[in-house]
This record gives C-alpha cells, sequence and structure tokens, in this order.
C-alpha cells in the first residue's frame, strides 16, 4: 500500500517540548497551597495492626491530615488497572488493619512540607502483632502456611478458580490431546525446572500523583498512569465517591513498562486530598517505587518436552507457580499469558498448561513489559535449547523446523485466554522465519555455533557463544479491549484528535496523529493532539497488552475515516461535484473530475456559512484478534570460566511487527525493550534478607543497565503486514524484552555447557553453574 | 521564614539571580521552586542523573548539590540551551535521532552531552558511553542517544563560526 505518512520517521509530535524541557510531567504542576503527601510503610513482612494512634502526628503543626485504617472507608478492590470485572482478586484495602509484606502500606499524612511530613509519620505510634511470613512461593501452600488473605472480602468477580485460605490466587489448567500419551511416544524428553526472577521497571520517573478539588468542587487527579480511565474507576470505587466527582488527567509520563498500569497512589493520594481539603502531591521515592510499586511476578515453570528423534514434537507440558507477592494483581493474567504467549509458537498435538498463582509475604506483582511471556520464553526457549542438545541438533535449526507459520492456529489461542476462555485465531502475518534467516546471518550462526560449541573442551580460559531465541506476543486482548477517539476539524483544515489512548513515552501520540494525516490529506503538524482525559477525551483501555498502535489506531483510523467522509460531502455541496471516488490531498478534496476544494473552504462553509455543523465523528474500536508480532533474538558472549563473568559482545533482535508506522519510534520500543531485557538478564535482581525485607533496593544496589553496559545491538526489521491492523501494523512494544533471557543462557551453555536456570546470571551464579558441568 | 535563609547570588542561563536559600537545600529544589523544572527527580541519591544541571560548564547532579555551594557559580539548565524555532544543536540531534522518549532522562542527558562536546567536538562512541554512564535511561536501551549525540557533533562541525550565519542556515 502506498502511504504518504505512515512509515515516515516522523520526528515526535511531542518531541519539541521534550527536547526542551518545558513539557510537564506530574510534577511540574505547581497549585499554590499544595502539601506533601508521605506514607508509612510497614517494617513487618506479615503483622497485625493492634494498634495505631496518630494523634501526636495529627497535633503537629503544619499537619493537614492523618489517614490510618480507621479513617478511610473498607472496600475491597483491586489496584490492577484492568478491564472491568477485574480478572484480578478483589483484596486491596486503602489502608488494612493488617500488613502483608515489608512496604505494605501503614498510615498516609499531608502537610505543609516534606519535613513535617516525615516527622508526622514518626510521630505515629503503632503496635503490631507479627505473623509467621511467607517468603518462598514453594512453601506458600504447604499445610499449616500462615493464611495471608485471612479478610472476609477477599473475593473474585469472575468465575475463576480463587482459594484464599490456602493463599492460593488463581489457578488455570489447560489440556489439548494427551500429554501423557505423547510423552509416552516421545524418543527424548527433556524436563527441568526453570526460575523468572522479580524485577521492578524503574521507570525514571518515580510513581506520583497530584491530587486537588476544581472550583466545582470535584476531584481532579493529574497523575503519572498507563491507564487513567481504569485509574478514575478504581478510585471511585475505593473511596465510594461517584465516578462522576473524578477527573483523571495523564500529562507527560516518564516511563512506565507496565508499572503504572496500576492504580494505587491515586486512591491515596485522592483521601489525603480530600480530609486535608488541599490538594496533595504524593511522590515515591526511588526505594518505595522499586519495594512498594509493583514487580515482574517471579515464576517457577517446569517445562517438559517430548520429541521423536526427527525434533517431532509429541508433548509440551508448562507447569506454572507464580508469586504474586501480598496481593493478586495482575496474577492469574501473567501466569495465563505464560501459556498464551508462548506456547502457541511451537504447534504440538499434545500440550498441557497448569498454573498456579500464590500469594507470598514479599512485594506485590504486576503488570510488567513482557506479562509472562517473558518469564515462560525463558522455560520454553532454554528446554528447546536442551531438547536439541540431546536430539544432536543445531538449535536454530530446530526451531526452524518447529515454529508456527502463517494460516496455521494453536487449539491454546480458543483455550486460553484473561480469566476466560481465548479467541480462536489463525496467524495472519508471520515472517518468523524470515526473521531467525536474517538474524542467524547477523550474527554469523552458521560460522560460530558449531565452532564455539567444539572450543568448549579446548585450552583457555575464555570461551565464547551464541545462542537464540524465537519470541512471539501479542497486539490488544481480543473481545475485551477498547480504545476510542474523536477528530474534529477547525476551519484552517487543521484537526483536533482527542483520544484515551496513553502515551507513556512511546510516542502512540505520534503514530496516531500520523494515522489520521494519513487517512485526512494532511500533514502530521495539522494534527493537534490531545490524549487521556476522562473529561475530555473519549474512553481507552490504556497503554498495555501491546494494544495501543493497532487497537487504537484502528480507532483513529475508522474516526478519520468518517470525518473524510463528511468533509467530501461538505466539499460536493460546495462544488457540485459528484462525490464518489473523491479523495483528500494536501488539504484538499480532490474530485474524479479534477474538481479541487481546499480545506479552508470547507471548514468555513460547515462553521459559518450553511446548514452549519461541525465536521467532527467519535469511533470505537474492539478487537477481534490478536495478532502475534513475532522475533527472533540471538546473543554473543564471552564467559571467563575461573570467574563466572559474563561479557555480552553483540545482540541481534530481527522483529517482524507489521507495517512500522513510524520505523524510528518502532526501532526505539525494540532498542529499548532488548536493552531492559538484557540488564534483567545480567544485572537486575531482588536480594531479600530472611525476613522478607528487599534489600536492592537502590539504583546503586538494583543494577539497570546504562550506556557502558549496552553492546552492539543490531535491529533488523523484517516487513509483514497484518490484514486486521492499521495500515498493516501489529504491536512491537513489549516483544523484544522477551529475549534476552533465554538468548543468553543459551550462549552460556554454547560457551560452556552450563545451564543456566535462573537469573541473572551474575558471576556468582554463573561459576556454580559452570562447576556443574 | 527560616532565620537562616540566605541570599545566594548565581547566574542561571545567563542571567545573574538572587535567590533566597535555606541551609540545607538541594539545588534541585531550589531551581525547580523558581521555575527550571527541566530538572527532575528521579532518585534523590545521585544514581540516575535525571536532576543534571552544568555548574560552571561541567555535569552536576543536583539532587546531591547544596544550593549555597553556588554562590558565584554559573548554572546552566535545559531552559538555557534552545526554544521553539531555535533548537540547539543537541535538541536537533536528540528529536531528529528519536533519542527522546518519555523525554524524562532528556534534560540530563543532552547536558552532560554538552559537556562533554565542549571539551572533545568529536567523540568516539566509547568517550559518548563515558561521558553519559551517569545518566539512566529506562527506554531507548542508549542506542538512539549514542547516534544523536554523534549526529550532534557533525551538526556543530558543519556549522560556521558565527552563531547568526548558523542561525541561519538552520
Amino acid at each position: 500500500m502506498n502511504t504518504r505518512i505512515v512509515g515516515t520517521s516522523e520526528v515526535k509530535v511531542d518531541g519539541a517540548g521534550l527536547v526542551l524541557g518545558v513539557k510537564k510531567f506530574v510534577d511540574d504542576y505547581d497549585i499554590p497551597g499544595t502539601l506533601v503527601g508521605k506514607i508509612l510503610f510497614s517494617p513487618h513482612a506479615h503483622a497485625r495492626i493492634t494498634r495505631i494512634d496518630a494523634s501526636k502526628a495529627r497535633a503537629l503543626p503544619g499537619v493537614h491530615a492523618v489517614l490510618t485504617h480507621h479513617d478511610v472507608p473498607r472496600i475491597a478492590h483491586t489496584t490492577a488497572g484492568q478491564g472491568y470485572p477485574e480478572p484480578s482478586p478483589y483484596d486491596t484495602f486503602v489502608l488494612d488493619n493488617k500488613v502483608r509484606y515489608v512496604g505494605d502500606r501503614v498510615a498516609a499524612v499531608a502537610a505543609e512540607t516534606e519535613e513535617t511530613a516525615m516527622q508526622a509519620l514518626s510521630l505515629i505510634e503503632v503496635e503490631y502483632e507479627e505473623l509467621p511470613a511467607v517468603v518462598d512461593a514453594k512453601q506458600a501452600r504447604v499445610a499449616g502456611a500462615p493464611i495471608i488473605h485471612d479478610e472476609p472480602e477477599a473475593h473474585v468477580l469472575i468465575p475463576v478458580e480463587y482459594d484464599p485460605k490456602t493463599n492460593l490466587a488463581a489457578h488455570t489448567v489447560v489440556e489439548v490431546g494427551d500429554v501423557a500419551r505423547g510423552l509416552g511416544e516421545a524418543d527424548v524428553t527433556v524436563k527441568r525446572e526453570y526460575t523468572a526472577h522479580y524485577a521492578q521497571h524503574c521507570p525514571m520517573e518515580p510513581h506520583i500523583t497530584l491530587a486537588y478539588t476544581d472550583e466545582d468542587g470535584r476531584l481532579t487527579l493529574i497523575t503519572s498512569t498507563q491507564v487513567p480511565f481504569h485509574a478514575r474507576r478504581i478510585v471511585a470505587q475505593a473511596l465510594g465517591l461517584p465516578l462522576k466527582r473524578i477527573r483523571v488527567i495523564k500529562p507527560r509520563i516518564g516511563g512506565g513498562f507496565g508499572s503504572k498500569q496500576e492504580v494505587f497512589l491515586e486512591q491515596i493520594c485522592a483521601a489525603l486530598c480530600l480530609a486535608a481539603r488541599r490538594p496533595v502531591k504524593l511522590r515515591y521515592t526511588r526505594e518505595e517505587d522499586i519495594v512498594c510499586g509493583r514487580t515482574r511476578h517471579e515464576i517457577h515453570i517446569t517445562m517438559t518436552i517430548g520429541a521423536k528423534r526427527d525434533g517431532t514434537l509429541t508433548a509440551l507440558r508448562m507447569d506454572v507457580l507464580s508469586n504474586t507477592g501480598a496481593y493478586g494483581a495482575h496474577g492469574l493474567t501473567v501466569a495465563s499469558n505464560c501459556g498464551s504467549k508462548v506456547l502457541p509458537l511451537y504447534p504440538c498435538e499434545n500440550v498441557y498448561f497448569e498454573a498456579s498463582v500464590v500469594y507470598t509475604n514479599l512485594p506485590v506483582g504486576g503488570a510488567y513489559r513482557g506479562y509472562g511471556a517473558t518469564q515462560a520464553a525463558f522455560a520454553m526457549e532454554s528446554a528447546l535449547d536442551e531438547l536439541a542438545d540431546k536430539l544432536g541438533m543445531d538449535p536454530l535449526a530446530l526451531r526452524q523446523q518447529l515454529h508456527i507459520r502463517s494460516g496455521q492456529s494453536s487449539p491454546i489461542f480458543a483455550k486460553l485466554g484473561e480469566g476466560k476462555a481465548g479467541v480462536a485465531q489463525s496467524i495472519g502475518s508471520c515472517k518468523l522465519a524470515e526473521c531467525i534467516e536474517q538474524g542467524a546471518a547477523a550474527i554469523e550462526w552458521g560460522k560460530k555455533w558449531a565452532a564455539y560449541k567444539a572450543a568448549r573442551t579446548a585450552p583457555g580460559r575464555v570461551k565464547r557463544g551464541v545462542g537464540m531465541a524465537a519470541l512471539m506476543q501479542g497486539s490488544s486482548i481480543p473481545h475485551i479491549d477498547m480504545g476510542a477517539a474523536t477528530i474534529k476539524m477547525n476551519e484552517d483544515g487543521s484537526f483536533n484528535v482527542l483520544m484515551g489512548a496513553t502515551d507513556l513515552g512511546t510516542g502512540s501520540d505520534t503514530i496516531l496523529a500520523q494515522i489520521a494525516a494519513e487517512v485526512l490529506g494532511v500533514e502530521t503538524a495539522d494534527i493537534l493532539v490531545y490524549s487521556s482525559d476522562t473529561d475530555m477525551t473519549p474512553f481507552d483501555t490504556g497503554a498495555y497488552a501491546s494494544s495501543t498502535t493497532y487497537l487504537s489506531g484502528n480507532a483513529v483510523l475508522r474516526t478519520a475515516e468518517k470525518v473524510r467522509d463528511q468533509i467530501i460531502n461538505v466539499a460536493a455541496k460546495i462544488s457540485g461535484a459528484d462525490p464518489a471516488g473523491a479523495v483528500l490531498v494536501d488539504k484538499h478534496v480532490l474530485f474524479v473530475d479534477g474538481t479541487r476544494v481546499p480545506f479552508e473552504r470547507i471548514g468555513n462553509y460547515a462553521m459559518y456559512q450553511r446548514d452549519q455543523f461541525q465536521i467532527a465523528a467519535t469511533e470505537s474500536y474492539i478487537s477481534h484478534k490478536s495478532p502475534p508480532p513475532f522475533a527472533a533474538h540471538f546473543a554473543e558472549v564471552e564467559v571467563d570460566t575461573e570467574t563466572g563473568a559474563v561479557r555480552l559482545l553483540k545482540y541481534v533482535a530481527a522483529v517482524d511487527c507489521g507495517v512500522e508506522i513510524n520505523p524510528q519510534l518502532a526501532r526505539g520500543q525494540t532498542e529499548g525493550a532488548v536493552v531492559n531485557g538484557i540488564g534483567y538478564a545480567l544485572s537486575e535482581e531482588f536480594i531479600f534478607n530472611g525476613r522478607g525485607r528487599m534489600i536492592t533496593d537502590s539504583l546503586m544496589s538494583y543494577r539497570i543497565p546504562s550506556t557502558r553496559d549496552v553492546p552492539e545491538l543490531v535491529v533488523i526489521h523484517v516487513p509483514s503486514y497484518e490484514e486486521s491492523g492499521p495500515f498493516g501494523a501489529k504491536s512491537v512494544s513489549e516483544l523484544s524484552i522477551n529475549g534476552a533471557l533465554p538468548a543468553i543462557s543459551n550462549a552460556i551453555f554454547n560457551a560452556t555447557g552450563a545451564r543456566l536456570t535462573r537469573g541473572p546470571f551474575t558471576p556468582e551464579r554463573v561459576f556454580a553453574a559452570l562447576r556443574n558441568v | 521564614m527560616n532565620k537562616a535563609v540566605k541570599h545566594l547570588t548565581v547566574t542561571i542561563n545567563q542571567q545573574a539571580q538572587r535567590l533566597q536559600v535555606a541551609p540545607g537545600e538541594k539545588l534541585i529544589d531550589t531551581l525547580r521552586r523558581h521555575g527550571y523544572k527541566s530538572v527532575k527527580f528521579g532518585c534523590g541519591e545521585g544514581t540516575c542523573g535525571s536532576c543534571t544541571v552544568l555548574v560552571d560548564g561541567r555535569p552536576h547532579l543536583a539532587c546531591l548539590t547544596f544550593t549555597r555551594q553556588m554562590e558565584g557559580r554559573q548554572i546552566t539548565t535545559l531552559e538555557g540551551l534552545g526554544r521553539f524555532g531555535e533548537l540547539h544543536p543537541l535538541q536537533q540531534a536528540f528529536l531528529q535521532e528519536g533519542a527522546v522518549q518519555c523525554g524524562y532522562c532528556t534534560p540530563g542527558m543532552i547536558l552532560s552531552s554538552h559537556a562533554l562536546l565542549a571539551r572533545d567536538p568529536d567523540p568516539s562512541e566509547e568517550a559518548i558511553r563515558r561521558a553519559l554512564d551517569g545518566n539512566k535511561c529506562r527506554c531507548t536501551g542508549y542506542a538512539a542517544i549514542i547516534r544523536a549525540v554523534r549526529r550532534a557533533a557533525r551538526i556543530q562541525a558543519d556549522a560556521t563560526p558565527s552563531p547568526r550565519a548558523r542561525r541561519a542556515k538552520r
């Protein structure tokens, strides 16, 4: 398809303001009289609050509100920013009489200054009855384990297995065919447990909310969120307020990666604002953001694969034990995604998937880019590597033989959804074969893999290896997610695009403007974007599930097409030309007979002259499928066998994300995701003391990559065309975070024969694995 | 107001300013209070670089700097570098290379790059990586940022020495 604007690397519509440092983030809004909010966090992993006395804190001059569980409504809700009814359990209160992890909330204050707020926190007297704690997911369900959610209110809204009395936050089983039979027919089986470790998103902007009541007495929240409409609903619900009393505005957001798909700051900031009758700004410190924010679920996955000697799969079995921490946010859906975003990649007649999600007294899991696929890709891609080794095959050739192709389907799509059955789909666009081929060429797989394997036993302390992983994700949650947009025309031929879609730095405002500009025959600069304000824009579920380009993009596309038709009709009325076949070009309507009517004339006519009306439309889009983007990732490493130190030399990501609406922004999504994945694989780690306290709680000890940790990075875009996507696009944002953990692990295996089963691959861990070779 | 509050004379973005500063006040808070909102809070403990400003041309972490240490110093924030329609070469390059995603690290990133290019107008990739090591970015994976600094170096090298001529060329 020939396009003018789509497929070009337009600069970001908010880019100039960002490079000048003038675009506003939440903290950049100043409202006179704003108080500083602060939260008192639990020092205990599991305890009941037997007494809490805030009278001294309240008496401190400069303190305007102190909230304990006595002062807020006790309404069970979930902080997971998902569509309603949420598949996450209702197990959370704004404040509770029980704390369930080190970092859980005890009380909150609002004061004139940060110093006063901190002092007020220290004046709150709390007596705890300490309870035995669960600090290991594998101990969560043993007989006699402490019950973390013993409150009667904990419940689920949808019919899923939920048993808080045994710390079970969710459970699901799916079987296709007969895995026992498949394993019986196998010539070779592999079975091993892999652990995908905890991680934190570390957006450069920590969570922050500013709450104030406007001149009509309505509560306004300017907040760093990926889900403004869910935030409005959850705040209303958690505080027992009418939804119409709340307005949520999302300004520029300093990154989210899933952490801001969670609504936990907004309700307490709002409660403080209402109690103090003053504006309140509540900002997490970096330590609070890491420990008390949300995390990547730590997941233990036992992967069992059966295969014939020629590599044909006879059985795939994935047993998932997911640690959701103290609350069940995204527990079921992240665990389900382990299966639904990974198992279909390798079609097999016999597939078994079982997931148990357990409560522990540890930090809370949540949405994190990759959303279960990251964890499961580690298990699946490592296990395939092991299978190839057992079969004596090249792991690349094995993947080429097994992977799904265009036109194929997987029963997993229909069986495993988000808290309910999924939606059947067959694969439309798929260029995974080309991704593997081109990525392999870029890393020189053919030259290196066998040579490195052969060199394992050769003398020398430093070994090299290459490893790979094949990946898929989705694009939106079918039949659940909805995006909508409004477009209106101004008399100069510019357009306002109002949409619920949430740009958290990803560039969605830009690519959605490009889609509108393409349809409306104008430049991107003629599109004025306003997004994510619950009073001003139509609904959108928000920025998650790799949905924005595909889902909100389709909403903008439909809306723009409606506006286009209105413009053509007005132009036809003005000129008398036949509207059939008319097109929008360069701010004109061009009729088949050659008549041209400029947009300025159309806009003025419609607004001021005859049969006046606002040229505008609102359209919605729900997805009916979730077309997967595909990728093949390759890593080349150097392992020092005496120290266990791993040096990443080169990383190749070959990606099929359909048509790139904006190639530069798409590439940026892949580069950013890859490097985040590299940090996860090599250095990012939650370390706990024996009492459940997370101790790597700063960017000094929780080591995210810096410029010096980035290897030579090659991104290859393999074009495809997704028929159901806007201008052929699929998603790109999440996919490429999933590759580094397995690709690097497999590269270490190629170099040394050591199989790493949990990350990060620190020198200690690698050294220990080398001793087992 | 606290008796210990003192007046301090500093130059911010080439304008002399007299500021009231309490003891113990950090430069990030002083600057943000006076409207220099490009100075971002990311950690408050010197680990992320989001609050980087230039003091006498060298990168400083405003979250670790007491404002009172700034008497007589020249401070540059991102607000001092360019304006709409008149972007600094680094700002142009960051925009054109897609080196900005969320934009939260961008002010510190550009200022650290500015200090680098001032002392090394044609830095190697290794030199760029070293200079930006303290500025964390979670969105871009740094690749586009490194490309942008190289591009800015080229823009600056191509520019004629006269600032007026440079503006006209743009």
